[in-house]
């Protein structure tokens, strides 16, 4: 679970988050939606500890992502727009190369390795490098590199990025199951209807504050319309006239 | 593993399959290095032995006019060439470099010689052209010694002793052995040493930082439940492993090319054998952790992998600075110099190469020093590396 406190993160000049407040639960897909610059990365690389929030608080797993961020680590897995993955190793090594900096070694990592491999179906492609992957291969790999130590919380930034509909097909269906396990999954999109296709919650952000929090039928209610993308329109526009 | 260690065997294991990285770390010493050194080394070795056994041709004009001058120079073995130009155009060219030096014969010699005036003889040579010092310098000894002949017949025959006009008979004694002679050619060899051993570490030092954010990698791996200095301090010790190879294979191709190298015909002889070089390995490897820091610090404050290249271009120089300073001013070694990284290394080698013995106090202001900056810009790194704005 995350919470998110009202968080507030300045670079230089520029402040990208001003106030920043919501709740991701167990057992749900919340999504962060917001355009480009709203704020969506910043957020999520604070909650990844890589960035440190100016004021405010956010806890994953009720530990603190300031004062106890290696503990804030070792529970979340987290799946970057990129893949990230090291051309020159194989896909197994990648894997394994994220298990032993989790502190896994000898027969569990070999396990978890296999079982992530078979529930992806990459058995084939594992052995080979990165170089050559596919986009989905890619994208399989990168998230069972993620996943290796069966985390609770996950966060994807703007997975679905430049990659093909096959692709997104099988991200949201890996997405579903981390849902059905009981993880909470987090995961930012400037993309009304990816959102809309799979969230139990939504997230609206737009220059640094959130605009609306709640399910997708409140955010309607709330929002006077029946189309979500209108209202993630609509609800960016107040922010921006404000 | 710990942390340390699974960073480490990662990052050698992915560079050593990086085709790029394996050729420049151990194939741009081992190959490269020698190659121009020996090249520069035959060549220097060729010119000498030229210069000293061709005969001196020396052009002359109005040769007819001194038959006791040119027996004389043929007598020391110049072949006199004689030429039928004027004096201006025998000028020009040596000026354009079609001669190397003209000797000129004025119409009046005979005739200031005849009455014991001082006969002027014109030598047209041309400075700037370092190619022909060489053959300038032998002929103006030969025209001196001709008129130091004349000078002391003229003394006999007026009944005075020769000896008055030499009141002062200097003797050159040459000191310098003969591996001393080839310090500044090996003296190169100290920079290309420190060079491919910092090309060895060149690209794992730019994937620190600006290569694996550029790849998309450095987020997720920041996101990893390890300190940020274990995994810089395990990428710097992986970044040092390839330089210290580098700098080996570098070392053993050098010991190897040198057995080719004629330097015996230039009076030197380069004391290189496995005991030597294992020796200037153990002093140069100190270098290495302060290339690495340094090579990381700089690469963390670029934003993209090519500009990094370009940064750490600049880097490689810095080494032949002081060592080009040592060379041009022939500098002895000194407890205070010992002080200066690569500087020290620099005369520590060289004076291994010569098969001086080594001061222990040098040895270990050397070692102590070059350690010690290197331990603080590995420090600087870790705490760059911890910086928000890594990410870019």
């Amino acid at each position: 679970m995350i919470l998110v406190d009202n968080l507030a993160k300045s670079f230089g000049a520029v402040q990208a988050l001003h106030d920043v407040s919501f709740t991701a639960q167990d057992g749900r897909i919340t999504g962060l939606l917001g355009h480009n610059g709203a704020g969506k990365s910043t957020t999520l690389r604070i909650l990844s500890t890589v960035l440190r929030a100016d004021k405010g608080r956010a806890l994953v797993d009720g530990h603190d992502c300031s004062s106890d961020s290696l503990r804030v680590r070792q529970s979340l897995g987290v799946l970057p727009h990129a893949s990230g993955l090291y051309v020159q190793l194989t896909g197994r090594e990648n894997i394994e190369y994220y298990a032993r900096l989790h502190g896994m070694k000898g027969a569990a990592l070999r396990s978890a390795c296999d079982g992530l491999i078979e529930r992806f179906g990459i058995g084939a492609v594992a052995g080979r490098r990165a170089k050559g992957y596919s986009q989905g291969e890619r994208l399989k790999v990168a998230l069972a590199r993620a996943l290796i130590h069966k985390p609770r919380t996950v966060i994807l930034d703007e997975p679905t990025n430049g990659l093909d509909v096959n692709a997104v097909r099988m991200l949201r269906e890996i997405i579903r199951e981390l849902r059905a396990s009981g993880c909470c999954v987090l995961f930012s999109s400037h993309v009304m209807q990816e959102v809309a296709a799979l969230c139990d919650d939504i997230v609206i952000i737009a220059q640094g504050r959130v605009v609306v929090h709640g399910t997708p039928g409140e955010i309607l209610t709330a929002l006077g319309t029946d189309d979500l993308e209108e209202a993630f329109v609509r609800a960016a526009a107040d922010r921006e006239s404000a | 593993m710990s942390a340390i260690g699974t960073v480490f065997v990662k990052e050698v294991l992915e560079n050593l399959r990086d085709r790029r990285v394996v050729f420049s770390a151990f194939f741009f010493g081992v190959l490269l290095a020698p190659a121009i050194f020996a090249l520069t080394t035959t060549l220097a070795s060729n010119r000498a032995v030229r210069d000293q056994e061709q005969p001196l041709k020396l052009p002359v004009i109005g040769a007819e006019q001194a038959p006791n001058l040119m027996r004389f120079l043929a007598e020391q073995g110049a072949q006199i060439e004689p030429v039928t130009s004027t004096a201006d155009e025998a000028t020009a060219q040596v000026r354009n470099g079609e001669r190397e030096l003209v000797l000129i014969v004025p119409e009046r010699y005979a005739e200031q010689l005849r009455q014991g005036e001082p006969a002027r003889l014109d030598l047209v040579v041309d400075t700037s052209n370092t190619r022909a010092s060489g053959t300038t310098e032998r002929a103006r000894r030969l025209l001196e010694a001709y008129g130091h002949q004349l000078a002391m017949l003229r003394l006999l025959a007026r009944g005075v002793s020769p000896s008055v006009v030499d009141p002062v008979d200097v003797r050159a004694v040459d000191v310098a052995t003969p591996a001393g002679r080839s310090l500044i050619i090996l003296g190169m060899m100290t920079y290309f040493c420190l060079m491919s051993m910092l090309v060895g570490g060149f690209y794992l030092a730019i994937d620190t930082t600006a290569g694996e954010r550029e790849r998309g990698s450095l987020e997720p791996l920041l996101s990893l439940p390890v300190t940020r200095s274990q995994l810089i301090i395990g990428k710097i010790l992986a970044t040092c492993a390839f330089m210290a190879i580098s700098l080996l294979l570098t070392l053993a191709a050098f010991s190897v090319a040198l057995k080719f190298v004629p330097l015996e015909v230039l009076g030197m002889s380069a004391n290189f054998g496995p005991r030597v070089v294992l020796a200037i390995f153990g002093v140069m490897v100190l270098f290495v952790p302060l290339g690495a820091g340094l090579m990381t610090v700089v690469a963390s404050f670029t934003r993209s992998n090519r500009e990094a290249q370009t940064w750490l271009s600049v880097v490689l120089m810095i080494p032949l600075v002081p060592i080009m300073f040592a060379v041009v001013s022939g500098t002895r070694a000194s407890t205070a110099l010992m002080t200066v990284p690569s500087l020290s290394q620099h005369l520590l080698a060289t004076a291994l190469m010569r098969g001086d013995a080594v001061d222990p106090v040098h040895l270990a202001v050397s070692a102590a020093t070059t350690l010690g900056v290197g331990l603080l810009l590995i420090a600087l790194a870790a705490r760059l590396y911890r910086r928000e704005s890594i990410l870019g």
